[in-house]
């Protein structure tokens, strides 16, 4: 039987699923949130409301990710994230319609976020293996020693991902973490968090290995706290944090001496060029001695 | 400068009785290049002053429990008094063109140079660790640093952080007693040369050496309140931390400490860096040069009594040598001279102070409690003074707290290993990672675990080296930020997202940071 031409088709939705060690999992919990359009309150889709189990489950395959990833040559991850903003090109009207039911912006500007996001996942994917020589370095010693300073991943980095850019935004704090050989743990924007769950889909289709970013969707606050006192997280991005909850998560973050990035005093500008503060941020430095003789 | 460590006062191929020494003849350094005043105020503004309250405490010697003097101690209000200090000052200081800022920091670099045998041995007074060691290691190092740094106050918009890079204001520094002088030249001398001024609080069993340096600001006609010395206690450097009006924060000391002041300055736009403890392995390969690799054990676990946070402490040694290494340490060790630490041929020194001596005897104790094997060469200890024989312990598994806990003495935790991949999984084994060593001739091994390794300064076929040029700092519990080198400013250099005012404003600096 045909279908009338009058009759309009009725669309397949979409079930927004977390991305955690490379897979889509539901949240253990199995619970869900509504997402809405912040302009008509119209509902969207339904999102994981994702468990302190889920956080931690994704902190454990971040681990499990950090040596291959860390371990990689500076090409190949350069490569890989290359690849990663060729998908997300390729993927252009997705995004554009998701981050413009996302953050209530017009076709035209959701668009330029989208493209901007792209561009930034270009510059961060040129990055990898340039960053050791602009941060690191020979060290001009007063004795028979070669000396140098080699800058190196902090290895688990948990994201929390700016509230009022749902894509640019996510980009550009989640790039410069992996680009530099950490594994990731993000989670999504609280009330906006669809472009960022169907950019795990952008990753799995990349060849990011599993577990070098995980993503999770939910209640930053609840998602938060487990990951700042977690033991196996090295790092602690709070760029997504409201004043509030940023102090608290950086005392708890403080039994652990995490690297903590705060969230910034005034509303970051995404167009802007970020500089390599995001890259360094997650580096540890590390300097070899050895004596020079024969 | 990269501290070349004398040759040891006697030879280690002397054969194979353990404890046999050569008799040396006393030969002390004079006391009496060191004028010692009774007592000694707060140094603030420029001047010495009393505390607020009028509380006084008594610095002595470990190696003798003489009383040197009376200092000041700090409390709250001085800290106020300090900071105030300091940030009028800034204000001056801050915008000095930056080679001005860099002849002051020469100069104090060559008065240092110039008085170093005094404060050589006032050091060894006050610290208790050999005049070998602050003659030829702490002084020399001290000076070089703040002649290292002098030169980077005028070439800041080179060093990578910013084309227009801009000091944060005031530095509030903490730091320990195992290196008074030296941590003092690491924190003040960046400070400075970035442009920022100081508040600093030595620790309360060494702050003599910092009050001599009060004098040398003022020889090097320094202006008033750039740099201000408060000596104290804990509530004094707590009190330094929690100040609103400070802006930097570095610390040096126990990683316990640490987490209470990353707690404090939560929330705050304070900078942060901290140089933490430490629980180094120090890791030998079968194929490593013995007689060298036991030179570099040695140093790495005796050199200054132990009490280095990036110190050799646990011993990784590869199971086909460890006989071999064993007793060629253990010869090494019955060599070692213990005693005066104003006599040239001392090898260790006094344990800083008697609650040093009684932590150390505790983990000590535990050592042998929890089933380790505990030896020390025979060795006379003098009477009076805080001591502590050099001691290594066989048979330690992981899960002994000699091999956990930093011991902060000379102490030496011995394990083994078959496989490089087993030595990096138990030298990683730790929440520190401030150092680690590796003997072997492999150069492809060395390069491979030194990369494993999960430690901010790897030692290869050396260890406890130390340059002004070369960034020291930790990886996870060791602490953040790092000390030295061009690394070294950026603690004390405003990030270009500090500066904004917002957008605008941002845009242009962010691209700076890009350079």
């Amino acid at each position: 039987m045909k279908v009338s031409e009058q009759q309009s088709r009725l669309s397949v939705f979409k079930t927004y699923k977390l991305y955690v060690g490379g897979k889509f999992p539901r949240s253990e919990s199995g619970r869900v949130y509504e997402v809405t359009d912040p302009k008509g309150g119209r509902w969207l889709a339904n999102a994981p409301l994702s468990s302190r189990k889920d956080a931690r489950d994704a902190v454990v395959a971040a681990r499990k990710a950090v040596p291959g990833w860390s371990g990689a040559t500076a090409y190949n991850r350069g490569q890989v994230l290359y690849r990663v903003a060729e998908m997300l090109e390729g993927r252009r009207e997705q995004f554009a319609r998701e981050v413009a039911e996302a953050e209530g912006l017009s076709k035209s500007r959701a668009a330029a976020a989208v493209d901007a996001a792209v561009d930034r996942w270009v510059w961060y994917a040129g990055w990898t293996d340039k960053i050791a020589q602009i941060a690191g370095g020979a060290n001009p010693v007063a004795g028979p020693f070669f000396n140098l300073s080699t800058p190196e991943p902090t290895g688990v980095v948990a994201v929390l991902a700016p509230q009022e850019s749902s894509l640019l935004g996510l980009v550009s704090v989640l790039a410069p973490v992996i680009a530099t050989g950490n594994a990731a743990v993000v989670v999504a924007a609280e009330r906006s968090p669809l472009p960022a769950l169907s950019f795990g889909e952008v990753l799995a289709s990349s060849d990011v290995p599993a577990g070098v970013v995980n993503i999770l969707s939910g209640r930053t606050a609840e998602l938060a706290a487990p990951l700042a006192a977690h033991q196996d997280v090295n790092g602690l991005d709070l760029t997504g944090a409201a004043a509030d909850l940023a102090v608290d998560l950086e005392v708890s973050a403080a039994d652990t001496l995490k690297r903590v990035r705060r969230p910034a005093p005034a509303p970051e500008d995404w167009t802007a060029d970020p500089g390599t503060g995001r890259l360094t941020a997650w580096l540890e430095t590390k300097t070899v001695w050895h004596p020079i003789g024969v | 400068m990269a501290n070349q460590k004398p040759n040891r006062s006697a030879d280690a191929s002397a054969g194979p009785s353990a404890g046999r020494k050569f008799a040396y003849a006393p030969a002390p350094e004079s006391r009496a290049v060191v004028d010692l005043a009774p007592s000694y105020g707060l140094f603030i503004d420029g001047e010495f002053t009393d505390a607020a309250d009028g509380t006084v405490f008594k610095t002595v010697s470990p190696s003798s429990e003489e009383v040197l003097a009376e200092v000041a101690r700090a409390g709250e209000a001085d800290v106020d008094r300090a900071v105030k200090a300091a940030r009028k000052a800034f204000a001056s200081w801050g915008a000095l063109p930056g080679a001005e800022r860099g002849k002051y920091l020469f100069r104090i670099a060559r008065i240092v140079q110039e008085r170093s045998r005094e404060l050589a041995v006032l050091e060894s007074l006050d610290n208790g660790k050999p005049i070998r060691e602050t003659r030829d290691v702490d002084l020399p190092l001290v000076a070089a640093h703040f002649f290292y740094y002098a030169g980077w106050a005028d070439k800041l918009a080179y060093a990578g952080y910013g084309r227009d890079p801009r000091p944060l204001g005031v530095a509030g520094q903490v730091i320990p007693w195992n290196f008074p002088l030296l941590m003092l030249a690491w924190k003040i001398a960046p400070a400075l040369a970035a442009g920022n001024t100081v508040v600093l609080k030595p620790a309360e069993t060494t702050p003599l050496s910092a009050l001599f340096f009060a004098d040398i600001c003022r020889q090097a006609g320094l202006p008033r309140g750039v740099v201000n010395i408060l000596p104290g206690y804990g509530d004094a450097g707590a009190a330094l931390v929690a100040h609103p009006d400070v802006d930097k924060v570095a610390f040096t000391g126990s990683t316990e400490v640490g987490r209470a002041i990353a707690r404090t300055v939560a929330g705050s736009r304070k900078k942060v860096t901290l140089e933490l403890g430490g629980k180094a392995a120090n890791i030998v390969f079968d194929d490593a040069p013995i007689d060298q690799a036991v030179e570099g054990i040695v140093d790495g676990i005796f050199f200054n009594q132990g009490h280095v946070c990036c110190a050799g402490s646990r011993l990784l040694v590869q199971e086909s040598v460890q006989e071999e290494v064993l007793d060629a340490l253990k010869r090494r060790m019955g060599t070692l001279r213990v005693g005066d630490p104003l006599d040239k041929n001392t090898d260790i020194g006094a344990i800083n102070s008697a609650e040093q001596l009684a932590r150390i005897t505790a983990l000590a104790e535990a050592g042998e409690a929890e089933g380790a094997e505990r030896w020390a060469p025979a060795c006379d200890l003098p009477s009076a003074g805080y001591w502590f024989a050099p001691t290594l312990f066989t048979g330690v598994t992981q899960a002994h707290r000699i091999a956990r806990e930093e011991v902060f003495g000379p102490v030496l935790s011995v394990l083994t290993f078959r496989t490089p991949a087993e030595a990096v999984e138990k030298a990683n084994n730790t929440p520190y990672g401030l150092s680690a060593g590796i003997w072997t001739e492999k150069g492809s091994r060395i390069l491979s675990m030194a990369s494993k390794l999960r430690a901010g300064v790897v030692w290869a076929n050396t260890f406890n080296k130390f340059d002004p040029t070369s960034p020291f700092g930790g990886y996870k519990e060791s602490g953040y930020g790092r000390e030295g080198g061009r690394h070294g400013l950026e603690g004390y250099l405003a990030d270009a997202a500090d500066l904004t005012g917002g957008p605008a404003s941002e845009k242009e600096s962010a691209t700076h940071e890009g350079v």
